[in-house]
């Protein structure tokens, strides 16, 4: 019988002491997103597959000086950490304002500050677990082989390169519709990666996508990558990071006004 | 002036949307320990005048507080618990892990096994919120508001939707609560929900205040008699209802009339002795329900 229908005074009552949120919060932020089946397909088995249709049957020939298999490992882990990035956050943030669970959330003494810290430690853990599986499936598979450091260090770069996305993530989860989110998701997503040289190499994308493609965010992530590969553009690494934090800043900016936006819609 | 005594207080709050005030000028007050019933059909501002009261909507003007802090304080939200009429819950977490979460978010939760099984969950603990039925759903929703264990609790229409069972339950629930000195405010559009739990009804329609009291005293204000018949010749006569001794409203649909009066003897004299040509004519009790309807519509011309 509970101990709630039989005692009467407030201090027989156990009371449990106070615990973390943003932990626990982090914790309901992953379990949110990887038990929707589409996730696990998009993040993990999507670009496996695309790897072996595209990767597999030329692995060992060369691409700017390293070979293939290697050449896509920044490509495909940008594209993994991007798709992380903008699904994770963006989706699950549409999704939420639509069935007014910040409705819910906002009667409760949670901070802002630890709703927002989830979503993009949430983003960043489900990124890195996206990348580990794509290089271990390389790795097994293809056979492609970085070493253990140049692995973590390319982990890192891609961590650093995702930020702008979970930042675009927040943007089109205030800007846009439950409906629209994740068909919107996929219009930006699929042509950024295209367009940046993360399919199809850089050298052997049409004129006009060579023009565009260093202005392109998702460019500037992958040469972070190709950077430390060894294949990298004549551009410097810090100039690229300067592109990453640009957009970063633009698309906090963006959130940030669709968010003040949906507060009045909610909240005004 | 801030009285940190008074669990929540609402004064003189408006809230106007496009040309039209919602809620006009309503003040409202909780005090400590009671059990209030805002009633009301809907439509009649509940669901915003608590919103505003917890700061879940801009009021147009006039102030609020819980605990005499501003609503949106934090110290205000860890003595609240609340259960809205429409709000959503994330459908792939289990039960157990949502009540896990809002238990971290309140310096004194009490156990989520205590929560649970208030609510009647505890065989659906494990199971995704997805999965569970519109009356599991509405009972989760309480487990959410009473987990911090808060001095002050919001129910808005907690039991819309329910069956008979299940509310008596949930009565039940309340009324323990309750016993432990909490501060219930209860927003509903069922007079028997209102007279079954609350100490003190206020009667809302049309944005503000209509009546306010012990539901003994709105009962009694509204109780009577409803004198039913058909008229070949009501058009022309529908007019002169409103001049009968004893009438509080007057309802009248294509050939049939219905007034609403505490005195029906006096009302039935007037209404045979005037050229009324009355047929099937019928006196009977009003329910609750349509005594209420009786108070919060408005007269017929």
């Amino acid at each position: 019988m509970s101990t709630l229908s039989t005692t009467t005074s407030a201090s027989t009552i156990e009371h449990r002491g106070h615990r973390s949120a943003l932990l626990y919060n982090v914790y309901c932020e992953i379990m949110k997103t990887i038990r929707v089946p589409i996730f696990a397909v998009s993040l993990f088995l999507l670009p496996a597959m695309l790897f072996s249709l595209f990767v597999l049957p030329s692995v060992n020939e060369l691409q700017n000086g390293v070979s293939v298999g290697k050449y896509t490992m920044p490509s495909f882990g940008v594209y993994v950490v991007m798709m992380a990035g903008v699904f994770s956050t963006g989706i699950t943030i549409a999704n939420e304002r639509g069935m007014k669970w910040n409705l819910l959330l906002r009667a409760t003494p949670m901070k802002i500050s630890t709703y927002f810290a989830s979503k993009v430690i949430m983003a960043l853990l489900i990124g890195a677990g996206a990348a580990i599986f794509l290089f271990a499936f390389a790795r097994i598979t293809a056979g492609v082989n970085l070493g253990i450091g140049l692995w973590a260090e390319l982990l890192g770069t891609m961590l650093v390169a995702m930020l702008p996305f979970i930042a675009l993530g927040l943007f089109l989860g205030y800007a846009v519709g439950p409906q629209a989110a994740a068909g919107v998701a996929n219009l930006v997503v699929l042509p950024l990666s295209f367009m940046s040289g993360l399919f199809i190499p850089y050298e052997s994308l049409p004129h006009f996508a060579r023009i565009v493609a260093p202005y392109l965010p998702a460019y500037h992530s992958g040469q972070l990558g190709w950077h430390l590969i060894g294949a990298g553009d004549d551009t410097s690494v810090a100039v690229h990071l300067l592109w990453i934090a640009g957009y970063s800043l633009l698309f906090v900016v963006g959130a940030f006004f669709f968010y003040r936006r949906d507060e009045g819609k909610t909240f005004g | 002036m801030r009285n940190p005594e008074i669990p929540v207080q609402l004064v003189n709050a408006t809230k106007r949307y496009g040309s039209e005030n919602v809620v006009n000028g309503f003040s409202f007050e909780a005090q400590p320990g009671e059990i209030v019933a805002l009633l009301g059909p809907n439509g009649a501002g509940k669901t915003t005048s608590i919103s505003m009261m917890l700061g879940l909507k801009r009021m147009t003007a006039g102030q609020a507080t819980i605990f005499g802090h501003t609503p949106t304080d934090i110290a205000a939200r860890q003595r609240t618990g609340i259960m809205l009429q429409e709000s959503g819950l994330p459908a792939t977490l289990k039960v157990r892990e949502i009540v896990e979460l809002f238990s971290r978010l309140y310096p004194k939760p009490i156990s989520n096994q205590d929560a649970i099984e208030a609510a009647m969950l505890t065989h659906k603990s494990e199971n995704r919120i997805a999965n569970l039925s519109g009356g599991e759903r509405q009972r989760l929703y309480f487990a959410l508001a009473i987990i911090g264990d808060p001095d002050l609790l919001f129910l808005d229409e907690p039991t819309v939707g329910m069956d008979v069972t299940a509310r008596n339950i949930f009565w039940e629930r309340i009324r323990q609560m309750h016993a432990r000195g909490k501060t219930i405010v209860l927003t509903t559009h069922y007079l028997e929900e209102a007279d079954a739990l609350a100490e003190r009804i206020v009667v809302m329609n049309k944005g503000h205040q209509v009546a306010a009291g012990t539901p003994t005293e709105i009962k009694a204000g509204v109780m009577g008699k409803i004198v039913r018949f058909r008229s070949p010749r009501l058009a022309l006569t529908s007019a002169r209802l409103n001049a009968l001794p004893g009438i509080d409203k007057v309802r009248t649909e294509d050939n049939r009339a219905e007034l609403y009066t505490k005195t029906p003897e006096e009302t039935v004299r007037a209404l045979l002795n005037g050229d009324f040509d009355v047929h099937d004519l019928e006196v009977t009790g009003a329910s609750l329900e349509e005594a209420f309807v009786a108070l919060t519509t408005d007269p017929a011309a």
